[in-house]
């Protein structure tokens, strides 16, 4: 009825597509080229801080896995959730989401730790090129995964007071496209930051 | 924030309204936890290749090829990818194929890669 | 959400409702207001722009001038490409965008109208912030394009104005972008293909991708500069081992598409002009959309020209001078296929034709100084003298800003229901061309004789004096020459609205189907659309002989004329402005204060969360 209605309108496009789901892979596309030049940026300065500490002299590798575990693991409590949702099961879809969301918060805590740790080793931001652009990159990726961490709460909340629309899969799936974008993100600086050594300086 | 103070319920709980997996045939959830599965299982052999002994070329391409595998694992199934309409896949690559030509022709302008 | 009716017990928080006023521009959603409230702010910054630049002329008209020393001249310069760039022409383009493609498209609002109050306010705010620096220390004084390291270790604080308020104008133009192509692609009215819809909608399209994928680089090189100037980073710091040269490439990356950001919309505004004016159908529509797609494609590919003197070194100075050879290509096919729309059209001279012919020539002869700088051996000499100056001006100016007057003038009656008086417009016309002409005409000769850009006077013994005087005769010609264009609108809007017709340019396209000025739902009925140039096909017909005849009554009705009775318009909303103030209070807090920054994110989140609990069309009663 109402569902059909909403589904109605949404199909009414000159594509049949969603006109949300369509910016949100535009956004995403965009995000590609935003979080590249960071990636470029740091690539650009691999190796070539004038001073330590030095990335094999901080990196915690065992300790970044145990983090990136848990960002993965967020991803399929994400698609858990949607498919929660799409049965109509609130309850679980709740439960789900938030787990993704403390998940989430695990991991920002995670690099906030890491980054004091690393601070406390004599790194900075304009200590040398590893502190700035491993601080930025990261650092903006953790914003990221921050404003994903709202947009959960957000539908939690949307849901217990009852303002999701009757198809709540819809905007369950959107903030699950953003998420999961921000853990493939996170899976090509793990690779190219962490585990990729960085050759010493002579 | 305003408070609504005249609701029209819609069905909330609608048992019978079960679709049965995603939108046109997405996958189940079996699907998503061996997705995930694997996912955990490369990225253990990503770990594991850093504390190997393995360097060089061979450790990056290793590396990469795994992430890769990754990346395209959790667009296709988690982000629906392989199931959804093709429109959304084209826009996708033009960011991530724009990003990774102009981003290359940057690097190798700054002579990166004879570093 | 449609199920989910708000009412609020308090009165503050009740949801807008009016749709006139001077209180209802703050909270439309409507993307006519949107698009007018683009095109005034514009405007004013074209004004602004232009007293800075006349404020520059006057400096330069004779050697060894002191009217402004160099600090001075510095931020006049930075501030006159910063306002023109980003705070007139991207604007403007938004403005005609915004009005005019959901009407062409036969839509009755973009995708997401409260995204698109959104970004205007963003817009606004942003630039006003870039603006407050003047109060705060000193407006920019680095350039539009920034280079690093002067960029970031200049003591005074207008550069951290400058890349923090650009990021924000770019936020808004993201959200804009996203907004726009969406609606291209998804609101077409039935039977509208992509390749039914007018050569500016393509171009609006192309445009809107262009921003998608070339804001995010320069938000990142931006960052980057803010943080070198306020937070120690090394981004760009020599000394500790940075390249300054990553500044050029990420800001070129973002700043070449951003010129075709800023002529594809001139572009679309010359092909939807010529066609009517000359009483034909645009020559070899496919070639001009396709060509339109090529230049955005290959702009992408062409950013190190603006770098050839700074030593990337012979193979990829090669490489870039080849593609940059190549983008000609696609710009020449579209100057073809205008200029064979003309031939054997049914000419009729009257204002905005004027306009849109002067585009095109200008633009030629901008396009002919610019692929002498294709040729890397031969820009080695004109890079950094008046030279490019030059080209751009002729480009930008000759060709977006004259193409824009035309489109003004054309669309005039559709926006305010009267037409702007066409003799007017045509001495403006003449008066800006002989204006513009003898202003950047010299600046080819004083650069290839060696008059360095961006330097605040120069010495009478480089004999450049006199071409300097024409330069700067001709910009205050330019100057009046808007002066008069100002007193034609003020003369315009002051008549009564009165049109013999809602169509009267006789014209093709469908937002001349609508009243002029159009009705909030813009369409009573949406048009079912069978081909290009539908309108027109409605109008008129062939006869056995092959000879345009008049359908009679043909015209699909009376446009507009309805009174909207069971259309639901998205209603009017608070939140975007709202959220907009956010962004410059978190600017502001970067530079200031933390709890600032706090302030703002909080602002944000809380006005984007009451914006996701309200209904887009809000309940009656």
């Amino acid at each position: 009825m109402a569902d059909a209605a909403i589904a109605h309108a949404e199909h009414e496009t000159s594509t049949g597509l969603p006109n949300t789901k369509l910016a949100m892979w535009l956004f995403l596309s965009s995000e590609c080229l935003l979080f590249g030049a960071l990636i470029t940026t740091y690539m650009l300065y691999r190796g070539q801080s004038e001073q330590p500490p030095y990335p094999q002299d901080v990196f915690d590798i065992a300790y970044t896995s145990v983090s990136t575990f848990i960002l993965l693991s967020s991803s399929l409590s994400m698609v858990l959730a949607l498919a929660a949702a799409e049965k109509g099961d609130d309850i679980r879809m709740r439960l789900w989401l938030l787990t993704t969301a403390f998940l989430g918060m695990a991991f920002v805590g995670g690099q906030v730790y890491e980054f004091t740790v690393f601070y406390e080793e004599g790194l900075a931001l304009g200590t040398n090129l590893f502190g700035t652009t491993f601080y930025i990159l990261t650092g903006f990726h953790g914003v990221h995964v921050t404003v994903g961490i709202l947009m959960l709460l957000g539908l939690v909340g949307l849901s217990t007071s009852r303002q999701l629309p009757a198809q709540r899969s819809f905007p369950v799936e959107m903030v699950g496209l953003y998420w999961h974008f921000v853990d493939i993100v996170w899976i090509a600086i793990f690779v190219l930051i962490y585990l990729i050594p960085t050759p010493n300086p002579t | 924030m305003a408070e609504p103070e005249v609701r029209e319920q819609t069905a909330e709980h609608a048992p019978e309204h079960r679709a049965p997996a995603a939108h046109q045939g997405g996958p189940t959830v079996r699907v998503y936890l061996r997705v995930a599965a694997i996912l955990g299982v490369l990225t253990a052999v990503e770990v594991w290749l850093s504390y190997s002994g393995i360097t060089g070329g061979l450790l990056i391409t290793a590396l990469i090829l795994a992430s890769i595998t990754k990346f395209v694992m959790v667009l296709a199934y988690f982000m629906h990818l392989k199931y959804d309409d093709w429109r959304y896949g084209r826009f996708f690559l033009m960011g991530i194929v724009g990003a990774t030509t102009l981003y290359m022709i940057v690097l190798i302008t700054s002579k990166v890669f004879l570093r | 959400m449609a199920s989910v009716s708000v009412s609020a017990p308090r009165g503050f928080l009740r949801r807008p409702t009016a749709t006139t006023g001077w209180w209802s521009w703050f909270t439309t959603v409507d993307h006519k207001k949107i698009g007018i409230m683009y095109g005034v702010s514009a405007f004013v910054f074209f004004l602004i722009g232009g007293l800075e630049a006349l404020l520059i002329r006057a400096q330069l008209a004779r050697p060894d001038q002191t009217l402004l020393n160099a600090d001075q001249y510095n931020q006049l310069f930075t501030m006159h490409g910063v306002t023109m760039v980003f705070l007139f022409v991207m604007p403007m383009g938004a403005a005609f965008f915004n009005y005019l493609i959901p009407l062409m498209i036969g839509a009755r609002d973009v995708a997401f109208p409260r995204l698109n109050a959104l970004s205007f306010w963003i817009f606004i705010l942003g630039a006003l912030f870039l603006y407050s620096s003047v109060f705060f220390g000193g407006a920019p004084n680095g350039g539009w394009f920034g280079y690093a390291p002067n960029s970031t270790t200049d003591p005074t604080p207008g550069m951290t104005f400058y890349a923090l308020g650009l990021i924000i104008t770019g936020v808004a133009s993201t959200i804009g972008a996203v907004n726009l192509g969406v609606t291209v692609i998804n609101l077409r009215a039935p039977g509208m293909s992509l390749f039914r819809v007018p050569v500016f909608v393509w171009m609006g399209l192309v445009v809107q991708l262009l921003l998608v994928f070339s804001l995010p680089i320069i938000t990142v090189a931006l960052v980057q500069m803010t943080t070198d100037r306020l937070f120690d980073t090394a981004f760009f710091d020599p000394t500790r081992g940075g390249q300054p040269i990553l500044w050029q490439h990420l800001f070129w990356l973002f700043g070449h598409p951003e010129v075709y950001i800023l002529i594809l919309p001139a572009f679309g505004i010359i092909s939807e002009i010529l066609p009517v004016f000359s009483r034909k159908p645009l020559f070899g529509y496919q070639f001009v959309v396709f060509s339109g797609i090529a230049i955005g494609f290959i702009g992408f590919g062409v950013w190190a020209h603006h770098m050839f003197a700074a030593g990337l070194g012979p193979v990829a100075n090669t490489a870039f001078g080849i593609t940059t050879a190549i983008i000609a290509i696609p710009t020449g096919i579209k100057i073809f296929n205008w200029m064979a729309t003309m031939y054997g059209g049914d000419l009729r001279f009257h204002s905005p034709l004027l306009f849109i012919v002067g585009a095109v020539m200008m633009f030629v002869i901008g396009g002919l100084s610019g692929v002498t700088h294709a040729i890397v051996p031969s820009d080695y000499q004109q890079t950094d003298t008046y030279y490019i100056v030059a080209h751009f001006h002729y480009v930008i100016f000759g060709g977006g800003v004259f193409a824009f007057f035309g489109g003004l003038v054309y669309w005039w009656p559709k926006v305010f229901g009267r037409l702007y008086p066409d003799l007017v417009a045509k001495v403006v016309f003449w008066i800006m061309l002989v204006g513009f002409n003898l202003t950047f005409g010299p600046m080819h000769i004083l650069g290839l004789n060696g008059m360095i850009r961006r330097e605040y006077t120069y010495p009478e013994a480089l004999g450049l004096t006199a071409w300097n005087q024409v330069a700067t005769v001709g910009s205050f010609l330019i100057g009046v020459s808007v002066l008069v264009f100002g007193v034609g609108a003020v003369v315009s809007l002051s008549r009564k609205r009165h049109l013999e017709t809602d169509d009267p340019w006789d014209a093709r396209t469908l937002e001349w189907m609508t009243a002029c000025p159009p009705k909030p739902w813009n369409f009573d009925e949406v048009p079912t659309v069978h081909s290009l140039d539908e309108f027109w096909h409605r109008k008129y017909a062939e006869d056995h002989d092959g000879r345009v005849v008049r359908v009679p009554a043909g015209a699909s009705g009376a446009p507009g004329h309805g009174d909207g009775h069971g259309i639901h318009l998205p209603s009017p909303s608070y939140w975007p402005l709202v959220v907009a103030v956010g962004m410059p209070l978190i600017a502001y807090g970067i530079i200031y204060s933390w709890w600032l920054v706090g302030a703002g994110a909080l602002v944000i989140v809380v006005g984007l969360f009451a914006w996701a609990i309200e209904p887009s069309v809000a309940e009656e009663g």
